[in-house]
């Protein structure tokens, strides 16, 4: 279970960022410990999505920290964030379509052979072998990922995060675009990543889908913070309320 | 491997092309340049595929062709290049010039060998510092590529017209015309050397593919599609070759060289042309842009930013910087096509490469390249390149009238778009 003992993994302190005025996230601070997976809950344009990608390097904050394993780091950009083992998977997944599964997975880290061409082959191989573990199923290696499904798409993305070891892994609605069966197989993979020591925030609408994946969940609502809640200590009610009318429940509101 | 064999049964012919795993839209280029072929054919009395139009035809494509390679790169990046034509006149009045009257000032007289050498320099310097310098007001500064480059179409015509006073500059370095054409060929017996060599090349690359995936375990294609590849490698490739080497040097010109060594020519010498050098170094320019496109990290990201500009971008793609080299690439490319084009003339003339904008374009387009991004291969545009030009130059065979050629060369490029989308529809594929 997760270690509260120790530094936290990944700590945003007191994190702003604006756009032409409006404040889109608002003094905000979270933390995340290894092996645990936080929800980030609130509506559209709460400011979940722009304040994770402060750690993603999406976005630059205007102001506050991001700490990792207690010291403080600078991510300007998509590459910082992969160098402290930031893995995203993204809403759009951020996929290029007209590629295939293997070129995708290891885009802008390809692997290459002596004479600097990138090594397909290679990197099929090793596409194979982790989609092996990930995802048994798939079998549509040479195809453009266009031609994927949903969770293949998914699992494509997952795998991308998998195989760089990542340590933090930020999931921006991971299982928005999936059937039941596939959403299933999103919940067993984020269990599994728990037990290797992955810390995971989860960017999710679904109170119930919180409630069942992560240890805690953080609220957001025009820009500010609601509340940092163990999500054993709550009810969905108590969450619906935390995102609609931005009040912390009565019992931990004391 | 079980699902392949079940599925075979219904349709044979094209269970046989899956099995070669040959593009069936590079099939129907090839079947429509095919029938182009045959019709002008027809039309002009066997006048149309005789060595000597071959021959032109070939010579007539390469500026253009070297240009639409570099144009699958920006199109890809979903650009647009509107100023390779203005810019091909910059690039060959900076090498007429550089040859004409910079080195002559600076002490090379003419004839110094060093002069060609030292013009071409000059002129793929130029191409790469001003395709990156519009790359960068794209990718840096976020102007469209499409105004960036219209703005390129009026500024460098003039900038040409400007370091030329607008004469045309002539004649061009000997050792530089070389690369025209007709003025500088292999030779027959460098020609099947090089025939020779290019299947081996072939024969190689297919079987170290091959090898690789077997190496991984990857499935494979049966021995004989391989050997069959192999096969319609070499026969085009030897094919073209004995084509070019049949058109055979004009009876006076030879005398004339004999004449010029102070010989006379023997009774029924003959010799062939052979592969033109402009021809080996479109070969050159499409064998290395494929290799960038399929095998480097850069044409990784150009297809990948193409694909999802935003995915590559957050994959830690500097898709600005990536913008930038690909314009250069395309810089370079338009310096090359204006050696050939202004070696082809002998001068460099004001208004040369008018139009090639459209032509390279179309060509691009043609061969395949979505507009939409992400699409495109090197061979398509070359072909596209030779489809446009075998049009062209058919037409004025058979003698259609000016505008005709123009109004139906609109018409093809328009119809082949949208074969292309019905296609892709169809397909569903890429």
């Amino acid at each position: 279970m997760t270690d509260r003992s120790d530094t936290p993994l990944v700590e945003m302190r007191d994190i702003s960022i604006s756009f032409g005025g409006i404040k889109a996230v608002d003094h905000v601070s979270v933390d995340l410990y290894p092996g645990e997976v936080v929800g980030l809950l609130g509506h559209n344009g709460a400011g979940k999505s722009t304040l994770i990608k402060c750690l993603s390097g999406a976005y630059r904050q205007d102001s506050g920290d991001i700490l990792i394993n207690g010291k403080k780091v600078e991510i300007a950009n998509p590459r910082d964030a992969r160098d402290h083992n930031i893995e995203t998977i993204y809403q759009t997944l951020a996929l290029a379509d007209n590629l295939d599964a293997a070129s995708n997975l290891f885009l802008g880290r390809e692997l290459v052979t002596a004479l600097g061409f990138v090594d397909d082959s290679a990197m099929e191989a090793e596409t194979r072998r982790i989609m092996g573990r990930l995802n048994p199923n798939f079998r549509k290696f040479a195809a453009p990922v266009k031609a994927l499904s949903g969770g293949q798409r998914q699992s494509v993305a997952i795998a991308r995060a998998v195989y760089f070891q990542a340590r933090i892994l930020i999931m921006d609605e991971p299982t928005a675009a999936l059937g039941p069966q596939e959403t299933q197989m999103v919940a067993e993979l984020i269990q599994e990543l728990k037990k290797d020591g992955l810390g995971i925030f989860l960017i999710d609408h679904d109170v119930h889908q919180v409630k069942r994946l992560c240890d805690r969940a953080a609220v957001m609502k025009n820009g500010e913070l609601v509340g940092l809640v163990k999500v054993d200590d709550v009810t969905t009610d108590d969450l619906l309320g935390m995102i609609i009318a931005g009040k912390k429940p009565q019992h931990l509101a004391a | 491997m079980t699902d392949a064999n079940a599925a075979a049964a219904p349709s044979r012919s094209r269970n046989f092309i899956k099995t070669l795993e040959i593009d069936t839209r590079l099939l129907g280029m090839v079947g429509a340049f095919v029938v182009v072929c045959i019709v002008f054919n027809v039309m002009t009395d066997g006048r149309f595929l005789t060595p000597r139009n071959i021959f032109n035809l070939t010579i007539q494509t390469v500026s253009v062709a070297i240009m639409a390679t570099g144009m699958v790169f920006v199109i890809v990046t979903r650009h647009i290049d509107l100023s390779v034509g203005s810019l091909l006149a910059t690039c060959s009045a900076m090498m007429a010039m550089t040859q004409t009257s910079f080195l002559p000032a600076m002490g090379l007289d003419f004839g110094n060998p060093l002069i060609a050498p030292v013009a071409i320099l000059v002129g793929l310097l130029t191409g790469a510092v001003i395709g990156g310098f519009q790359g960068w007001l794209v990718g840096y500064l976020s102007i469209p590529a499409f105004i960036v480059t219209l703005g390129g179409l009026l500024v460098w015509r003039n900038v040409a017209w400007y370091l030329t006073n607008g004469q045309t500059i002539g004649p061009l370095d000997e050792t530089y015309q070389l690369f025209g054409g007709i003025g500088g060929t292999l030779g027959t017996t460098g020609s099947w050397i090089l025939a020779v060599i290019g299947v081996v090349v072939t024969c190689i690359a297919v079987w170290s593919a091959r090898r690789a995936r077997i190496r991984h375990e990857f499935p494979v294609k049966p021995v004989w599609a391989e050997i069959a590849l192999m096969a319609v490698g070499a026969v085009l490739i030897l094919g073209f070759v004995a084509v070019l080497n049949a058109y055979e040097v004009p009876s006076r010109v030879l005398d004339r060289q004999f004449e010029a060594a102070g010989q006379s020519m023997p009774e029924g010498y003959s010799e062939g042309y052979g592969v033109p050098y402009s021809v080996l170094l479109l070969i050159a320019v499409a064998v290395v842009m494929t290799v960038v496109a399929r095998k480097t990290r850069l044409g990784r990201y150009i297809f990948a930013t193409g694909g999802n500009p935003d995915a590559a971008e957050l994959s830690g793609i500097n898709t600005r910087l990536l913008t930038v080299k690909v314009f250069a690439i395309m810089g370079v490319l338009c310096a090359l096509a204006g050696l050939v084009a202004s070696a082809r003339l002998s001068f460099h003339s004001n208004d040369i490469g008018t139009l090639d904008e459209l032509r390279v374009i179309a060509a691009a387009v043609i061969g395949g390249t979505a507009l939409a991004g992400g699409v495109g291969t090197i061979y398509g545009a070359i072909l596209g390149a030779l489809i446009m030009q075998s049009l062209q130059s058919g037409m004025a065979m058979v003698g259609v009238d000016a505008p005709f050629q123009n109004i139906i060369v609109g018409g093809v490029l328009v119809l082949a778009v949208l074969v292309d989308i019905i296609y892709r529809r169809k397909t569903g594929a890429t």
